[in-house]
Order: C-alpha cells, then structure tokens, then sequence
C-alpha cells in the first residue's frame, strides 16, 4: 500500500506544487491522476518513489517512509517509467537497455535472459532486440522504457503518460497489458490526459488541479460530471458529449464509452420494440 | 503544380535493412490541411522530415525516386531555402525552445533570415498575435504551460512565414482543453492564410473535424487517402487507426442491424439518436 499524507512540495524556485495531498493507493488498485498541464501530477508520482522528498506530510510505500529510504531501495517496489523515454534511455541495443536493471539487481545471466525475452514478445519489441532504441519510433522508445521497468516486476508499477505516441492498436495492447498486470496483482498507477484511453480502462480517477486533488472516484462518475472536468481542463469523452446532447431519452448520464453506450442505445430499441412503439 | 509532390519515393535509414517509406506517390495542393496518420512506425515521422530537409541532410540514408517542395528537388535543396519554406512544430515544445524570452525566440528565425530590423519587429508582433500569445512576450519559455510553450513554437515557426507548416504530433504533451485549443488556432491559420496544413495526430476525435484530407500511412506505403468521411468509412481501423468514438459506435450498432448512417462528429451522431430514439 502507498500512503500520502498531508503532501506538500516546494520547487527550489519557490513553486509550490503541491499543496496537502492526501491518498492511500491500495495493494492492487488501478488508478489514473489526471489534471491540467501543471497540476502537480508528475510531482506528486516523483514522490511515490522517493525521487522527491516532501516538504511538509509524509509518503509510506508499503510501511517505508520515503524520506529515510533510498531511491533504489524504493524502487524495488515501485517502478516509475517517465513520459519522456528519451531522459530514461541509453544503452546500445534495445536487449541491454532492458537487461541493465535486472544485472544491477545482481540476476544471473539465465534469468536475465529469459525474463528480458519473455517482456521484449509481450511489448511487441522482439524484432527490434539487436536495434539501438534511437533508430525506433517515439511510441517504440516509449514501450522499451516501458519493458525497461515491468521486467524486473516490482510490485507497483507507475506510468507518467502511457499512451503518447501510441497508435490505436499499441493503445489496445497496452491497455491489455496493463490489465494483465493488474490481475496479477501489482498496483497501477498511471498519469494522463488520454480521456478516452480512461472512458475504455474504468480504473479509479483521481483528478488534481493546482496541487491538490479536486475529485476522487470511480471513472464514469468523475468523466461525466462537466463542472468536475472543466476545473481540470479536461474534455469529456465523446461518448460522455454525445449522452449529454440527448436529455429525456431514457440513456443513463454516466456512459463514458461506445460499449456500454451500445448496450443502452440496444435496450431501449429493443423495448420500443417489444411495447409495439414503431 | 502541386505545392508538395512525392513520384515513386523510398527512403531507407543508415543501419536500417528496410525502407521506412517505400513507393510513395502523392500530391499536396496549397491550401489544403491534411491529417497524416498511420500505426506506430509507419513512416509519419519519415515523411515530415522529408518536407524540411532533415531527410537527407540530417538522417543519412537510402534515398529512391523523387520528392518537391514548391518546386524544390529536396534530395538538392538546402536546408535553409527548406527552411523558409517549411515550418516545423514538433511533438515536445521543450526540445524546441531555448531563448530567454518569448519575444526573443519568436525573433530568433526572422533575424537568421537578416531581414530589416522594421521587418522583423512587424513579422514577431503579428506571429504572436496569430498563435496567442502577445501577452507573455516578457516571460520566459521555461516559465510557460506546456500548451503556451507549444504557441512559442508555432510563433516562432509563423515568424518565418512558411509556405508549409508542420506540425508532428504538437498536441500530444497537452491536457486536452490546451490541445483543443492548438487545433483550433491552426484551423483559422489555414483558412486565413491559405496555409498548408500537414497534421500528424493520433487524436482523431479532435482533428478529424478539422482537416479537409486524410493520408493514411501503413508499413511505410500511402494506405488510405480520402476527406475524412471516405477514410473513416473505409474500415481505417483494420490499419490501427483508433476511429473516432461515435463512429465507432454507430458502427457497432449497425453490425446488431440498426439501419443507421455513420457520423464522425457528435453533432452528427446526436441528429441520428434523436431521429431514432423518437
């Protein structure tokens, strides 16, 4: 479990990020921080790994409090893969950037080798193994720092904006993907502004705005509320506009995506139908 | 004479073993905003970087059938005659800012260009109109959100006024209210300028009600090309592209055997719920 209490964070500068945060992130939980550009989300996840220390309040991963902990110590636990791969990439090939963090943990080379082949095939990067990451595309570099960090499976797993770059179908994968890992039990945590990525995932949506947080809940309920979105300069999902435009026609407020918005649409044709109406 | 034009173009990366555009032919009229999208790797990048020169006078490669930009061999032409020309806003504002103005960066290209001090005071003031941002001239751009340091670089882009802007991706590191915004701005760029607008987003449900074209590109060939409703019609998303959420809805429904039209806006969408919702 990891616990924010009373989180505040002042940049050397005097900017003061964030201002009394608090949240308790469950073993297993699915969560998405999203918020304005600004808003305090990449400050407020630098901290979920120790990168950054509080100002003021405190952060606990599992029992651990961040200010007394090392980075590396931290981040056993918890891995953090950053919205820009290029600060997080260096190595000649695509297989020994995946295969540094596993060495630096002291896995021998079988293991290494095996775990690094097996996250290279489920990231869809097994081809590109012998390339150097700067001749890949910006949504390939970003699933190798992705690769880079779930291989050597920490138990809590936190991604500064998944889906940049990323086509459609890399979107599905990943969302699969993070699903997958989220049935096995590790905690997810990503930032984004990618509403729709979130209307089709569901997780549980903390949204911040100015350094603290100004909703919490279930994602149908936090996309669909316009006053809640518009504060955080968000856009609702089309499909949350498209409900909005037909008032008293019998279809719930809260369908955030095409599926479930489907499934109502069906129903009430269906029951027309059934009562005769033509 | 088409304002860009590609006849039989390959291109393949040094240290790559297969062209990442092969047999391309196509025709950019002036004028027209054109969508380019495509999967991850599809050869997107690879293009824009041809319109300016950066293919091949940065990227070395294999370089296969011919080219033009207004005119211009781009396997001959010099950077710097591209760069008048051709306007380049990339994904992540941050890599392209450096001054400690906004005023400064905006006046930096026109300045390269050694125009008269009257010229390039007339050229900044009317670029930082046109893009926004007027009203931050003294800040610097590291002051800046994301989606106002983005304006620095479509500012400082305009300044130059280019025949051709280029814009990869320029949305994809804002929160969405700023990245509506952007679009928006290049939109009335375009129809008042008559600029050529070459696009490439993944965000389909912002920019599809915008463009007047869509090129879609797949393994490096010119898979689709069409207005909007064509390519969205044409089952883009076998190819990876992510359709907009109520098309794809209505796509959905018409596959459980509602007689419905396919709509790629939501105004369009709500007209055709309404009619059959009674």
């Amino acid at each position: 479990m990891i616990e924010v209490e009373d989180l505040f964070f002042r940049y050397p500068n005097g900017f003061e990020a964030l201002k009394g945060v608090s949240l308790r992130i469950g073993d297993g939980e699915f969560m998405a921080i999203m918020g304005e550009n600004g808003a305090g989300k990449t400050t407020l996840i630098k901290h979920l790994n120790g990168l950054l220390k509080p100002t003021r309040g405190r952060v606990l991963v599992d029992g651990l409090d961040t200010r007394r902990a090392s980075v590396a110590e931290i981040s056993k636990a918890v891995g953090l893969v950053f919205q820009n791969p290029d600060r997080q990439l260096f190595s000649e090939t695509v297989r020994d950037e995946v295969a540094f963090a596993l060495k630096n943990f002291g896995f021998g080379e079988e293991v290494v080798n095996k775990r690094v082949e097996r996250i290279l095939r489920v990231l869809d990067l097994s081809e590109h193994a012998d390339t150097s990451p700067f001749l890949l595309s910006g949504g390939e570099r970003k699933r190798v720092a992705l690769a880079s960090v779930l291989v050597w499976d920490p138990k809590h797993v936190v991604l500064d904006e998944p889906t940049i770059g990323q086509d459609y179908l890399q979107k599905e994968r990943l969302r699969n993907l993070i699903m997958q890992i989220n049935n096995q039990g590790k905690t997810v945590v990503i930032v984004t502004h990618d509403v729709e990525f979130v209307a089709e995932a569901k997780p549980r949506v903390v949204l911040m705005s100015k350094g603290a947080i100004v909703g919490d809940g279930k994602a149908e309920e936090i996309l669909s509320d316009r006053d809640l979105i518009e504060r955080a300069s968000l856009v609702k999902p089309q499909i949350s506009e498209l409900i909005d435009s037909l008032p008293g026609k019998g279809l719930p407020r809260n369908l955030i995506d095409a599926y479930s918005a489907r499934s109502a649409i069906l129903r009430i044709v269906r029951e027309r139908h059934v009562a005769g109406v033509p | 004479m088409p304002q860009i034009e590609a006849e039989g173009f390959s291109f393949t990366y040094s240290g790559s073993s297969s062209p990442s555009i092969r047999g391309l032919s196509l025709e950019i009229e002036e004028g027209e905003f054109v969508l380019l999208t495509g999967p991850s790797g599809c050869g997107k990048t690879t293009f824009c970087r041809c319109l300016n020169g950066l293919i091949p006078n940065f990227y070395a490669g294999r370089w296969e059938g011919g080219f033009r930009v207004c005119g211009l061999d781009v396997s001959k032409a010099k950077t710097h005659e591209l760069a008048r020309l051709v306007g380049h806003v990339f994904q992540n504002p941050e890599n392209q800012l450096f001054s400690l103005s906004v005023e400064r960066e905006v006046a930096l290209g026109p300045e390269n260009l050694g125009l008269p001090r009257e010229e390039i005071r007339e050229r900044v003031e009317w670029a930082m109109e046109a893009a926004g941002i007027s009203g931050l001239r003294d800040l610097a751009p590291y002051e800046l959100s994301g989606g106002q340091q983005q304006r620095v670089a479509i500012a400082s882009v305009l300044a130059m006024r280019p025949e051709i802007l280029v814009l990869d991706e320029p949305t994809s590191f804002l929160d969405p209210k700023s990245a509506k915004a952007i679009l928006e701005t290049v939109a009335e760029l375009n129809e008042e300028l008559d600029m050529t607008v070459i696009l490439v987003e993944h965000r389909l449900d912002l920019a599809s009600r915008l463009v007047d074209r869509v090129l879609v590109m797949n393994g490096g060939e010119l898979a689709l090309d069409g207005s909007p409703r064509e390519v969205f019609g044409k089952a883009a998303h076998l190819l990876g592209i992510g359709l907009p959420k109520v098309t794809l809805l209505f796509e959905m429904l018409r596959e459980d055997g509602l007689e419905v039209e396919i709509p790629i806006r939501v105004e369009e969408a709500s007209a055709i719920l309404r009619r059959l919702l009674g």
